[in-house]
């Protein structure tokens, strides 16, 4: 398992392997929303957590249909099926290997988007936290939705309506978090609830995702 | 004999095709009774006047949009352990006609909305929900859709409504704790002084007993016409395989 | 460790591959695997090695002796050979890569990237693969597709080693590869009889 997650972290930063790619589909997105909604800072300051979390959200999606595509074209899949790993470790380790190179990097680079949005800096330590915790629940949920749609052809459209609809509870829970931090309410409800969200990701969606490459390799 | 022989797709052909006329009889019945007698013969509302009188498709409709999931991931279920064919088609087969409900619901209450709150879209948590489920639906649809094998489709998708059952509730609470509501009690509640006034009472409960019908209704005959579409799919593929 | 199978049946998009498929196999054991295209060698591997389901009968082996080569090397262009291999090397907790890359003419190309590789290439480091997996019942499919007559010997070499040691293989290919003391199986002998309709939506009749 640690052979695995070490070979997708490598495969990631290889050419090719999309790393940067995460990064900068974030940094875009965020310059767009001046751009878009105008320079005021006033607004800006008002809907950064939210666009944080979307953007970070988008630019996690536009990973998720590597972790298992290539692996699955070039029949490693099967053949790490029919290793002595269960499933549900490939799926877990495949989840942990995304949160590594998208998730986290997202998380460190936040703060300084944030400025840039000129988000109040009450809101700095939450924002930090909730990315934290939250992303390997967009990572182990879009471990899930990938496993599904491993089998369809240029599926990663289908991939993205699949696997928007179930981040709805990770982002209104992260979001929450920031925002409520940036007009002085108590954050720490929607932080508790965003852990929950992720750690019953964290133990449930190898599972699914087991159940999903079973039936997709037949 | 047992129930699942029914989920033997001849057995289930017979027994549809039986049942069928008769519920299609009762459901016009009771949807036709049930709209008029709420419509003509209960009171306008104090308040709200003769628009309260869209409750009777709005309630039923957005109880079946939800009840349409439910009894998908019953039948997902069902499909996942047992392997009845005729059941996993049961699922696909609800799918378009829980998302018609899911229309149904949020377009009459937006006409609703427009005269009592002044506005035809609100982002309102329960109004929100509806919007989240519409999306789940069509991710199912979409799956379905795109996967070319059958068992295998039927095998994803149940898996999906699965995960996407857990995940739509989330949403439920997510939204609930995102914002607070302008959204009357509920209109059906076995606490008395909760629901709806008696005159409204029972003109709805035969209107939800009405969709309740259709939902079956269009589901059998849905289901009846994804067998029949399996069968000439398989009918072909021998005919290609021996010709 | 044996490998016995008995009365498998295998059906793919509701028509039946084969049927009523038995076999046993002992320490030492090859067998071969024949019949054309589409007769159903690929599905019976798959099986054995527990990615399909078979519809009916049992098959009796420790699955964690399995270790299964497909049509598809498994191959990551971006990486290495030696990273390649070293990878299934930690996956199966296995320790003699530079053994099983000399053993395939792998050590003077450990340093080459997966996207470079010959087609020939590619096969014999999937081969090293298999070896290195340790594994005590080697299912291939087609293994000496694309590999020239020298390396196809020095294959077939492994394979009999492999067996002389009380390991089982399992191969379909469609040349003869001077393996001593294998068995083969026809089949076409488990062809189905097309009496069985599979598919439930064309039983019985409805309107």
């Amino acid at each position: 398992m640690k052979s695995l997650f070490l070979r997708d972290i490598k495969l990631a930063f290889r050419s090719g392997g999309g790393f940067g790619l995460t990064l900068a589909f974030f940094l875009i997105v965020i310059l767009f929303v001046p751009l878009g909604v105008g320079a005021d800072s006033a607004i800006l300051a008002r809907i950064a957590p939210g666009i944080l979390w979307i953007g970070a959200i988008l630019s996690c999606l536009l990973s998720l249909d590597r972790i298992f595509q290539l692996d699955f074209e070039d029949g490693t899949l099967e053949a790490l099926a029919t290793s002595p790993l269960p499933l549900e470790s490939i799926a877990a380790s495949k989840a942990a290997a995304h949160w590594i190179t998208t998730g986290l990097p997202l998380t460190l680079i936040a703060p300084l988007l944030a400025y840039l949005l000129q988000m109040p800096s009450s809101g700095y330590i939450w924002l930090i936290a909730s990315l934290l915790i939250g992303t390997p629940a967009l990572s182990f949920i879009g471990t899930f939705a990938a496993a599904v749609t491993v089998g369809v052809k240029r599926g990663g459209l289908l991939l993205s309506l699949l696997v928007l609809p179930l981040y709805i509870p990770t982002l209104v829970f992260g979001a929450q978090t920031v925002i409520r931090a940036t007009v002085s309410l108590d954050p720490m409800p929607a932080l508790l609830l965003t852990t929950g969200i992720s750690l019953f990701s964290i133990a449930l969606m190898p599972f699914a995702c087991a159940m999903a490459l079973k039936v997709n390799l037949k | 004999m047992s129930l699942w022989e029914y989920a033997n797709p001849v057995k289930f052909m017979a027994l549809s095709g039986r049942v069928l006329p008769v519920l299609t009889i009762l459901s016009a019945m009771l949807l036709v009774s049930g709209l008029i007698w709420g419509f003509f013969f209960t009171p306008h509302d104090y308040k709200q006047g003769a628009t309260v009188k869209i409750i009777f498709l709005h309630v039923p409709a957005a109880m079946m949009a939800i009840n349409a999931w439910v009894m998908m991931l019953v039948a997902s279920l069902i499909w996942l352990i047992r392997r009845h064919h005729v059941s996993a088609l049961a699922a696909k087969a609800a799918a378009p006609i829980g998302i018609t409900m899911t229309l149904i619901a949020i377009a009459t209450g937006a006409i609703w909305g427009k005269p009592t709150w002044g506005t035809y879209w609100e982002w309102e948590p329960r109004l929100t929900a509806f919007v989240i489920l519409l999306v789940f639906y069509l991710g199912y649809i979409a799956l379905w859709e795109a996967i070319e094998d059958k068992d295998t489709a039927a095998d994803l998708t149940s898996i999906l409504c699965m995960v996407g059952s857990v995940f739509a509730v989330l949403s439920r609470y997510a939204v609930n704790f995102w914002s607070q509501g302008l959204h009357q009690g509920a209109s059906l509640s076995l606490d008395k002084e909760q629901h709806v006034d008696n005159a409204f009472y029972f003109p709805l409960l035969v209107c939800i007993g009405a969709f309740v019908l259709l939902f079956i209704t269009l589901v059998l005959l849905r289901t009846r016409t994804e067998i029949r579409l399996r069968r000439a799919n398989a009918l072909a593929n021998r005919g290609r395989s021996h010709g | 460790m044996s490998l016995s199978v008995q009365n498998i049946s295998c059906h793919r998009a509701g028509r039946a591959i084969f049927e009523n498929l038995s076999f046993d196999l002992n320490k030492g054991d090859c067998l071969v695997l024949r019949g054309p295209n589409g007769s159903g060698k690929t599905t019976l591997l798959k099986t054995l090695a527990g990615i399909l389901p078979s519809a009916t009968g049992e098959i009796h082996c420790d699955p964690a002796q399995i270790s299964y080569a497909g049509h598809l090397d498994a191959i990551k262009a971006q990486l290495s050979v030696r990273e390649n291999l070293a990878f299934w090397a930690g996956v199966y907790n296995a320790r003699d890569l530079d053994r099983v890359m000399s053993k395939f003419d792998l050590a003077t190309l450990a340093d080459r990237y997966g996207q470079t590789l010959s087609a020939g290439q590619r096969r014999r480091l999937g081969l090293a693969r298999m070896i290195l997996t340790d594994c005590q019942i080697w299912l291939l499919d087609e293994p000496t597709n694309s590999l020239d007559a020298e390396h196809a010997a020095v294959f077939a070499k492994s394979i009999t080693k492999h067996c002389a040691d009380g390991g089982i293989a399992v191969l379909s290919s469609h040349i003869d590869l001077h393996i001593p003391n294998t068995q083969t199986l026809d089949m076409a002998d488990f062809a189905p009889s097309g009496t069985i309709e599979t598919d439930p939506f064309l039983q019985g009749s409805f309107s």
